[in-house]
């Protein structure tokens, strides 16, 4: 475009005829609500039964709570009808009888309360330790293709969702009985006046049940355009940078306005939604009473009833209504409690594909050697990606495996420290099998150095030690010496105990590289893996990270995936490697005079594989 | 979430007070904070007139059924207590209360309804305004604002706090205005109707209300302290998911129970804590209330045993205590909503009441394009409270010509870059472009001539095709093509199964990083700027590659000014000038070979590059094979 088209262009906005190419945010895509399933309730009920006895004295002071609750305007009504006939004496019991009930109610509605509490906050917490467990056993296969985002919510939001159930439930329970226990204290009071009075109730609960579906559904909309709304508020914060470097403000401001409004309408509705219900429920009251009044007042009159068991008719339907309420509300955090536990199982049930075997034997002093023995591995079994693969490392030998991306070096590696199982051949460490071992020891023996360094939130110090926890500061310190990464981290405000942000996105890549190399020697493995990185590093940490690879490779067996020509060079065996095989193999010079790939890449020192490379040579000696 | 290299110190410095903010409630802010949120509310005049109407007539309504129970309790007993009125009276004054009754609970249904409803909507209506502000502020307030702000810690202030504050209206300041009522409604009707019965009656109020008062305020302090362990458990969970490759690695697995269940124990006791504070809230509700009513039963029962009292007056004023029950638990909501207000509100209001640093000035112009000629003019630049992070930089770079800028990390190549689309004001000097002063021309036409290619690709969950076009979403189909071919990516994309509709993102189509970053290339060369600035957008492509797209560019970026910013020294060899930073000032600077010649810093590094060649592509994501 010409400066004077731009000019343009700035200056008349352009036709827009079509509708732009312009979207904001993600909704949710989650299921809310499940209907009941007995097995997940079963396997549900499962979590509750290391607190059998916390559970059922939850459930005797609820019980108990309820009936106090009912037998309190029972009282009232007989201290009235003492008052009325004159009965002071009979007055005196009855309040005595109240103060009593009250004394019973007090404590068992807060044991009620502390109870449940805690029940729900701690089968929550055995709910959530026993997930967290498994996702550290669960296959990394799984892993890799799960967002970390959709595990965190199982393990977050769906826990969450049970705990409400949990902490709810229990006051269902009396919901229920005082729903049950005031019908049946009405029709023992006065059976005629009792049955006519519960008349109001079927309309209640066919007003209920039809009110349920579009209120779930509104609820449901107004979920929905919450998130909507919220995740393009993140998204847009996040990417602010981009959208400020693109200037989309004022398109993305607009996209927001219509998400936000529809968010708007969608919460009103759903505020009408809730709010409908009250004056059914109040109207109804009102007719319950008014048969009271009418009814009752006029057997009164007649002689046939008390007048105390009139006022006691009044109390509890004033309390009528209220459990209706609670318990259909209770029913949709049962439904949304479903959903959540199934999802929760769901994960629970992803299998767990690497355990040790009863027989594992824990590696201790085997000479270290890794050998692949005909082994063919992939993700996915019917996609092979390492092919018959024969290789045999030696005690205190460093091999560098070469060769395009997808050329299977990554899954050589993680074959080796049993991240997944080889589908066909054996992988032996130690001479082991590394399916007969016990993968703590394999841990011991072999440390892994990744390509992209991953840092924890926490010091420099603990970053270092990490799971190595005899190591002793001094250690910490000498290990971070050996790999050159001391300087940098005593001029850090707080040396060692700096606390890194973020993952240590405050320190540069490659002092993230050298801390991790320093994390692998504190582990002192007699077996090395090692990815190395390739990110762009300032020449001042690339001449430290050569000099650290040297120290991590002395005297220990090594495999490393190597992108630097130094590396190779000091490698004692060269691997290379193409579409799952193993092309050749040998040292640096007798490759060289070979002739083969190695020999063509290394003809370039740029040389390079483009990502999705067919041909490797013809991609090699293209660059040059 | 996009994590920018800054090259500067200060990026932390703003993330301290809101961090630790969340976690206390501000009691000197509440009055402040409190009524700046019922001033908005208060905006919506009639609709807030309304909704007290209805607490109004909703509370009278309700008040109006002790009076009628009593009645017809005293009316059902009339021929006990020896009254004399005929019996068919007496049956027409109980169809009359019923109808009365009835009557009652159908306004105060209905009105109740209303208030509720008119409420919430006020209430939704001032989040929306807030939504939009709230919005619109996150996009004008500048890099600055963000390097010191954590994204996460705004997109908390943009939902949660809004949602607490937005939540005070109804819960607040309606439920208090229809709380006060009904309170002073059965005051007055009690004390006019019986003095000492109404003492007794009420005597539980005062006791409750300020028990529920201090639970609710506690209560949302200890939950706030609960959400801090959340975190820090989030946090622990989160990073052991992330980086599963080096617990496996180092067989952790035990390590990382450990930590786990430290910070789970730590939430899980101060859960119990926040229970224990509840229910002696609520015992304390209870108890004040029964005692009360009990205290009421046995005054009001020996008064009627003694014939001073009717059974009805007794009757009426249980139901009293019984109507005021609900809305007494409601304190308790009351004050805990105050409190959510206050820290929520005041950290909203904080967001939105700060004035964007970089904005158009009152008479900005529009850029007027010319030659194309972009000059730094003895620029200084300091990142807020902290040393400058360049300083007396000066260099021109003319139409077709490439400048290149190496330089050890923080030395202040990147804040070059964010300078020119003016995304940072410089503090010392002046950059024009083709004469203007970009602080001089508006951000629009400045930011639609100049693009900058970042180093970290943040891409949208959408489709390539959005991606691309993200500048100009009407830009037609060529363009978006020609953009990719530019940057090497479309026989990619030509690839997948559905081209250029292809998902991408967090959700969607896992890219490599060299990819990423290709695609970010072609959504800056896409709008054809003037100026482009590439921020070592290519150090995850391989160098082959980074050729082609270069050899492309060229062709591309004919007539424009290019600045390229690399820690390879083969992406900027090429370049018709090439500064060397260190330390934010310009110590080297000259055409490759002059470099070279020159045998100091940039001829040391070139040295170690050669050394340090790889023998493949220069990134791959990790995992890029196993996936």
């Amino acid at each position: 475009m010409t400066p004077d088209a731009l000019q343009a262009a700035a200056q008349h906005p352009k036709p827009r005829a079509r509708a732009p190419r312009a979207t904001l945010g993600v909704a949710e895509d989650d299921v809310a609500f499940a209907s009941f399933d007995t097995k997940v309730i079963h396997r549900f009920l499962a979590f509750l039964k290391p607190h059998g006895p916390a559970f059922i004295w939850a459930q005797v002071a609820v019980l108990t709570a309820a009936m106090t609750q009912l037998a309190i305007p029972a009282i009232i009504g007989k201290a009235v009808n003492a008052a009325v006939v004159r009965q002071e004496a009979m007055l005196d019991l009855a309040l005595v009888a109240f103060v009593g009930l009250v004394i019973v109610y007090l404590v068992t509605s807060f044991l009620e309360q502390w109870l449940s509490a805690r029940l729900a906050q701690r089968v929550i917490f055995d709910i959530r330790r026993k997930l967290f467990a498994h996702c550290q056993d669960i296959s990394l296969s799984f892993t890799d293709k799960t967002h970390v985002g959709r595990i965190m919510s199982r393990l977050q939001s769906d826990v969450n969702t049970l705990q409400d159930l949990l902490e709810t439930s229990t006051g269902a329970v009396g919901d229920l009985v005082m729903l049950i226990g005031i019908s049946v204290v009405l029709v023992s009071m006065d059976w005629r006046l009792g049955l006519l009075t519960l008349t109001v109730l079927p309309p209640m609960l066919v007003v209920r049940a039809v009110w349920l579906p579009y209120s779930k559904k509104s609820f449901l909309d107004a979920r929905d355009a919450s998130s909507t709304a919220n995740s393009a508020l993140a998204e847009n914060i996040n990417g602010v940078r981009t959208v400020q470097e693109n200037r989309r403000e004022a398109i993305n401001f607009e996209l927001y306005k219509e998400k936000a409004h529809d968010n708007f309408r969608a919460q009103v509705g759903a505020a009408w939604m809730t709010q409908i219900m009250t004056p059914m429920v109040d109207i109804l009251t009102g007719f319950a009473m008014a048969i009271v009044i009418i009814v009752g007042g006029g057997a009164v009159l007649d002689g046939r009833l008390e007048v105390g068991v009139m006022v006691a008719f009044i109390f509890y339907l004033q309390r009528f209504f209220e459990p209706v309420r609670m318990l259909s509300m209770q029913y949709t955090v049962m439904q949304r409690a479903m959903a959540a536990a199934h999802r929760i199982f769901e994960m629970l049930d992803v299998p767990v594909a690497i355990q040790d075997v009863p027989s594992a034997v824990a590696l201790r002093g085997e000479s270290p050697t890794v050998e692949f023995r005909n082994v063919t591995f992939g993700y996915d079994p019917k996609r092979p990606v390492l092919h018959d693969i024969c290789l045999k490392v030696e005690p205190r030998e460093v091999v560098a495996l070469v060769g395009p991306t997808g050329s299977g070096k990554t899954s050589i590696i993680s074959l080796a420290h049993r991240f997944y199982d080889a589908d066909q051949g054996q992988v032996l460490v130690g001479g082991h099998n590394v399916r007969d071992v016990t993968l703590n020891s394999l841990g011991r023996m072999i440390a892994m150095v990744l390509q992209e360094p991953f840092l924890f939130t926490g010091t420099i110090e603990e970053n270092i030690r990490y799971s190595t926890l005899e190591a002793t500061t001094e250690d910490v310190v000498a290990a971070a010496k050996a790999v050159c990464a001391h300087d940098f981290i005593i001029r850090l405000p707080d040396g060692y105990q700096t606390r890194l942000g973020q993952r240590g996105r405050n320190l540069s890549m490659g002092q993230r590289q050298l801390l991790s190399f320093a994390r692998a020697l504190v582990a002192d493995p007699q077996i090395l893996i090692l990815d190395e990185a390739t990110a762009n590093i300032d020449s001042f940490t690339e001449s430290a990270i050569q000099k650290a690879l040297k120290v991590l490779f002395a005297g220990r067996t090594c495999i490393v995936i190597a992108h630097r020509l130094a590396t190779i060079r000091d490698a004692d065996r060269i691997v290379v490697m193409k579409q799952g095989r193993i092309l050749e193999e040998g040292s640096h010079e007798t490759l060289l005079q070979s002739g083969g790939l190695y020999f063509q890449l290394c003809a370039s020192a740029h040389a390079s594989f483009d990502d999705n490379a067919q041909d490797v040579s013809a991609q090699a000696s293209s660059a040059t | 979430m996009r994590h920018r290299k800054i090259e500067s110190g200060s990026a932390d410095s703003g993330m301290a007070p809101s961090d630790a903010e969340t976690l206390r409630v501000d009691i000197n802010q509440m009055p402040r904070v409190l009524l700046r949120i019922t001033r908005l509310a208060l905006r919506h005049q009639g609709k807030m007139a309304l909704a007290i109407a209805c607490s109004i007539g909703s509370a009278a309504a309700s008040l109006a059924l002790p009076r009628l129970f009593g009645t017809a309790v005293d009316e059902a007993q009339v021929l006990l207590s020896g009254g004399n009125s005929p019996q068919a009276t007496i049956h027409a004054a109980l169809w009359t209360t019923a109808f009365l009754a009835i009557t009652a609970t159908f306004i105060r249904g209905i009105l109740t309804m209303y208030a509720g409803y008119l409420g919430e909507y006020v209430s939704q209506q001032v989040a929306y305004d807030l939504r939009l502000r709230f919005f619109r502020q996150m996009q004008n307030l500048s890099f600055g604002f963000h390097d010191r702000v954590h994204s996460g810690d705004l997109i908390t202030r943009g939902m949660l706090d809004l949602e607490g504050t937005r939540v005070f209206i109804q819960n607040g300041v309606l439920q208090t205005v229809s709380l006060l009522l009904l309170l002073g409604f059965a005051g007055v009707m009690m004390v006019s109707t019986d003095p000492s019965m109404a003492v007794i009656g009420l005597l539980f109020v005062p006791i409750a209300g300020l028990a529920l008062a201090r639970m609710g305020f506690l209560l949302r302090v200890a939950w706030l302290r609960i959400q801090e362990l959340m975190a820090n458990l989030t946090l622990t969970m989160e990073e052991n998911l992330q980086g599963v490759r080096v617990v496996r690695a180092f067989a952790a697995k035990n390590f990382e129970m450990s930590k786990f269940d430290k910070a789970s124990i730590d939430t899980l006791n101060q859960a119990y804590k926040r229970i224990i504070l509840r229910g002696r809230g609520l015992s304390a509700m209870t108890l004040s209330f029964y005692a009360s009513m009990g205290a009421l039963l046995w005054y009001g029962g020996h008064q009627v045993a003694v014939g001073a009292m009717t059974a009805g007056r007794v009757m009426e004023f249980l139901t009293y205590m019984s109507l005021m029950q609900t809305p007494i638990r409601q304190v308790a909501m009351i004050f805990n909503s105050a409190a959510r207000a206050t820290s929520a509100g005041s950290r909203l209001f904080e967001i939105l009441d700060l004035q964007p640093e970089i904005a158009d000035r009152p008479q900005a112009a529009q850029l007027v394009a010319g030659a194309g000629i972009l000059r730094f003019d003895k620029v200084g630049f300091a990142y807020a409270n902290a040393a400058m992070a360049l300083s007396d930089i000066c260099f021109e770079v003319g139409p077709g010509q490439t400048l290149g800028i190496v330089g050890p990390a923080g030395s202040g190549k990147s804040t070059i870059a964010s300078l020119v689309p003016r995304f940072y004001d410089v503090t010392e000097g002046s950059i024009t472009i083709d004469g203007q002063d970009v602080r001089n021309v508006t951000l629009a036409s400045l930011r639609q001539y100049v693009s900058l290619v970042p180093q970290e690709a943040f891409l949208f969950d959408n489709s390539i095709g959005h991606n691309v076009a993200y500048s100009d979403p009407w830009m037609p189909d060529e363009r978006i093509v020609e953009s990719a071919v530019t940057a090497q990516i479309h026989d990619h994309i030509s690839t997948l199964p559905q081209t250029y509709v292809t998902r991408v993102g967090e959700r969607g189509l896992a890219l490599s990083g060299g990819q990423r970053q290709r695609l970010t290339i072609a959504r800056g060369v896409a709008p054809q700027p003037g100026v482009i600035i590439f921020d070592d957008s290519a150090a995850a492509i391989d160098s082959v590659t980074e050729r082609r797209v270069r050899d492309a560019l060229a062709g591309a970026t004919r007539t424009k000014a290019t600045i390229i910013i690399a820690h390879r020294l083969s992406s900027l060899m090429h370049a018709d000038e090439i500064v060397v930073l260190e330390a934010g000032r310009i110590v080297e600077r000259g055409t490759h070979e002059q470099l070279v010649a020159f045998g100091k810093t940039y001829a040391e590094t070139f040295r170690m590059q050669s050394q340090a060649a790889t023998l493949d592509a220069h990134q791959l994501t990790p995992g890029d094979d196993a996936v």
